[in-house]
This record gives C-alpha cells, structure tokens and sequence, in this order.
C-alpha cells in the first residue's frame, strides 16, 4: 500500500502481514512511517486509493477480509464510514497524547464506549472498568477527572479505555514519549502485564528498546517509508544486517 | 428637577419592563438555538450544508438591525404576505435571528477549538459521529462559549431598545413617551431606564458566571476569577 500526503510519499509500497495473536514493533527514525501505519488501521488515516485495487493492490485487509475498501459489485471500492464503522470495532489504539475525555471522571472514560458502542449494560460496562482499572494500577483513582491524574496514570487508563472494548488488535502509538522518565515504567509494566495475560494483537511504535526485546516476537525497522529490515528482537538488536538499523541502534541505544 | 413625578411614574415601568425583558429572553432563545444549528453547519465539511448557513450568517451579520426591524415589521407582510400578529414577534425574530448569526461563530470556533485528538480517541473507540458531537466534543466547547456568548446576551439586551422604533411598547419607548407629559423630567427616566439595563445586564453577568463555573467543573477545573477572567481550561497535560 501507498500513503501520500499531498505530494509527500510517507508509505511507498510498504506491504507486509502480521498474525493473529503476533507483537509487531515498529521502530526507526521519526518521519519514517511507523505511526502513520497505525493510523491507517485505526482508519484515522485513508490509504492512497489505486485505480485497481484487485491487481495494484493497497487494501489493508484485517482477518481476512477487506478493511481500507469494501466489497460492491463484486470489486473493491474505499470503504464507507458504515463499513468502517462495522470493521473497526476490532481494533482499539492508544495514542501518545493519551486524549483521555476531560469531561469525563475516570470510570466514565472507561465506560462509555461500552455502553454507547458495544451496547453493554451500565452495570457490566462499569464492573469490566472496575477489574481493567484495577488491572493498571488505578482502582483507587475511578472517581477523579483526568486533569488530577498524572501522565502515568491517563496513560493507564487510555489502555484500561482501550481493553474494555475488547479489541483483537491494540496498536500503541509511542505511548510513553510524553511521560516524564519516571512514569514510563508503571505504563510498561501494565503492557507488559497485557502481552503476557492475553493474545491480542500487539502492533507498537516505541523507542523503549527494552521493552520491544521482552514483548516483541518481530521488529520491524523503517525509514522512509519502506521496511529495511525485520526480524525476531534477539537478532535484529545483537547483528542487524543493514546499515540504517545500525545506525539507527546506535544512536537510540547511546541516549 | 422634579424627582417626585419621576418617582410617582414608576409603577408604570413595570409592564414595559417585562416586555424588555421578555423580548430579550424570547430572542435570547431562538438565537441560542440558531447560533448552535448554525454554528454546527457552517463548521461542516460538506459544502452544500456549509454554503446556505454561511449565506445566513453573513446576511444578518452584514446588514443593520434596524432595517431588519423595519423589515420584519413592515416590508414582510407587504413583500411576502407574513404578517406578525403582534409586532413584539417581529422584534424577537429580527434580533433572535442577527444575535444568533454573531453566536453562531462562537459556537464553530468553540467547536474547532477542541483538540484532534480527542475526536481521534471518539474514532477509536468507534463512537458514531453524533455521539461524538453530543458525549466528546460539546461537553468540553460549551464552557469555552460561555464567556462570549454571556458577551452576546448583555449586547442583545441593549439591542432590544431598538425594538421601539417598530412600537414595541418597551422601557426606552415609555421613557420617551413619560418624558416628553408636562411636569416630568426626560433626563430623569432617561437615567431611570439607564439603571434598569445595567441591573439586567449584571444578572446576566452574574448568571452566567454561576453557569460558567458549572461547566468547569464538568471538567474537573476549579474555574478561579484571574484579573476579571476566568481560567482557561487546562491543557491535556495534567499534573505529574
């Protein structure tokens, strides 16, 4: 698939699978591409149609069916926002900015959706925030507006927001960048806990290199909108192959 | 001066009180409701929603009150055969209609004003677009409007004056009317009606201040008074 922004080419013939249950992290310099992939899967972000998608391809597709387009007429046209609409409630993102809802007290951020989306009763919706909440850290926290809670702590509740909607694809769009040092380890840690306790899909954008060895099965490395290379943790960290990931390792790795 | 006949008369504020009143509460109203419908359109990304509500806004924003007064009042049932039964509606129509046309950019820049990324997290967790509009985006605009539109109340009150160049039988026009009989003095109730709109003005200050620091609180912000100025909202930084 293809990703232009005017006359930018941010993706440029990126293609690639991730499977079912697989922690994907994307790394690379800024600029590179790896948030706006998640973007796209999150449906933020349109890809950049083909005059035949059948044959030139640029569809993301998500449990083997079209995502990015839709079936009419037996071809492939850009999804509608009903199709969308349909197709996303698969996939749940957490946003670098957290974007917690500041109208709402904690429970409430983590309930809404269910109620209003997925159609559970206020009762489930709130014991399900209760145990997720509980689950980062922040049981005591339930009853207070965001703008009280610390980065860390919104932080925990965007994942707690995003879980309850029980996605099968979680993409974490570099989801400590804006925290303070401190406050980076309690929100890896609940990710940590997350990968370990369940099978979801897990695609991150991360610069905490640790944190992409523990929980990563692949690596994926990107600059200008092409994968250089991939690979498990273990090798891409200790021999990559390509000089850009060199360099790149390097530099991340001497901060 | 004869304060006396000035204060014997004042009983007969009451009636023209209630319609100043009256006629700003009522035009209040249907601009509140327009500033919101129209604030909503002009924001949109469809042009064919946009264009129309843009035409409107420019329109009244463009062209004086008191020819719309007269417009409303006199050339309608003329031009297009509409006729008020009670000129008052013309008033409230022609003021509800030109102060929700100033409202309605309060509304969308409101509206605008609300971060990307929150209508980003309301995509995310696959709200509709009227739930966003309705559980994310409104809640957080509204206590960024208050101020302005507490602005745009105070001068619609003023503005109701005018409705006595049409006969609408308001507090100006008995002022006019007691100042010109024998005996009175027209500086005086001039001075009376004078102090009536700063009173009304005032509880409208002071209501929508209670209301402003309601909705801040909505948003878990202590709103505190800042030189006259009530806080800004905080930013989705927090406290660490």
């Amino acid at each position: 698939m293809d990703k232009s922004f005017g006359d930018l080419k941010v993706l440029d013939e990126l293609s690639f699978r991730v499977d079912p249950g697989e922690r994907v992290t994307l790394i690379g310099p800024s600029g590179s591409g790896k948030t706006t992939i998640l973007r796209l899967l999150m449906t933020l972000e349109t890809v950049t149609p083909k005059a035949d998608p059948e044959a030139d391809g640029g569809v993301v597709w998500v449990e083997g069916r079209p995502y990015s387009h839709m079936e009419k007429k037996g071809r492939l046209v850009p999804a509608n926002e009903k199709w969308l609409r349909q197709r996303r409630s698969r996939v749940g993102m957490v946003f670098q900015q957290f974007n917690l809802f500041p109208n709402m007290k904690v429970l409430r951020n983590v309930t809404e959706a269910q109620v209003h989306v997925a159609g559970r009763s206020k009762e489930e919706a709130e014991a399900k925030a209760l145990s997720l909440l509980d689950l980062v850290g922040l049981a005591d926290k339930t009853g207070e507006y965001p703008s009280r809670l610390s980065g860390g702590q919104q932080q925990r509740v965007a994942i707690a927001r995003a879980l309850a909607m029980d996605p099968d694809i979680l993409l974490l769009d570099e989801v400590t960048s804006a925290l303070d040092p401190e406050l980076v380890a309690d929100v890896l840690a609940v990710l940590r806990d997350v990968a370990a306790t369940t099978s979801i899909t897990m695609l991150c954008v991360t610069h905490e290199m640790g944190f992409a060895r523990d929980v990563s099965d692949r690596v994926m490395m990107f600059d200008s909108g092409r994968i250089v290379e991939q690979g498990p943790p273990e090798a891409m960290f200790s021999e990559p192959q390509e000089a850009r990931t060199q360099d790149f390792l390097r530099a991340v790795l001497a901060e | 001066m004869d304060f006396q006949a000035v204060i014997e008369s004042l009983p007969r504020y009451g009636e023209p009180l209630l319609v100043t009143v009256g006629v700003t509460v009522a035009s209040a109203a249907l601009a509140l409701v327009l500033a919101f419908g129209l604030g909503l359109m002009t924001g949109s990304r469809h042009l064919a929603v946009r264009t129309p509500a843009r035409v409107f806004v420019e329109f009244f924003r463009g062209s004086s009150v008191v020819v719309q007064l007269f417009w409303f009042a006199f050339a309608m049932p003329v031009v297009l055969g509409i006729q008020f039964d009670y000129l008052i509606v013309a008033g409230i129509i022609a003021l509800g209609f030109n102060y929700g046309a100033y409202s309605s950019e309060v509304v969308r820049g409101a509206i605008a004003a609300v971060p990307k990324g929150q209508l980003e997290a309301a995509t995310a967790l696959n709200l509709t677009p009227l739930q966003k509009l309705r559980l994310v985006v409104l809640p957080q605009a509204w206590p960024e409007m208050i101020p302005s539109l507490c602005a745009f109340a105070i001068m619609l009150l003023k503005a109701s004056a005018l409705v006595s160049v049409i006969g609408v039988l308001d507090i100006t026009w008995l002022a006019g009317l007691l100042g010109k009989q024998p005996g009175q003095d027209r500086l005086l109730h001039y001075a009376v009606v004078l102090v009536i709109y700063f009173v009304l003005a005032w509880l409208i200050w002071t209501g929508m201040r209670a209301l402003e620091r309601r909705a801040k609180r909505g948003l878990g912000i202590e709103a505190k008074v800042q030189k006259g100025r009530l806080a800004p909202a905080v930013a989705a930084g927090g406290v660490d």
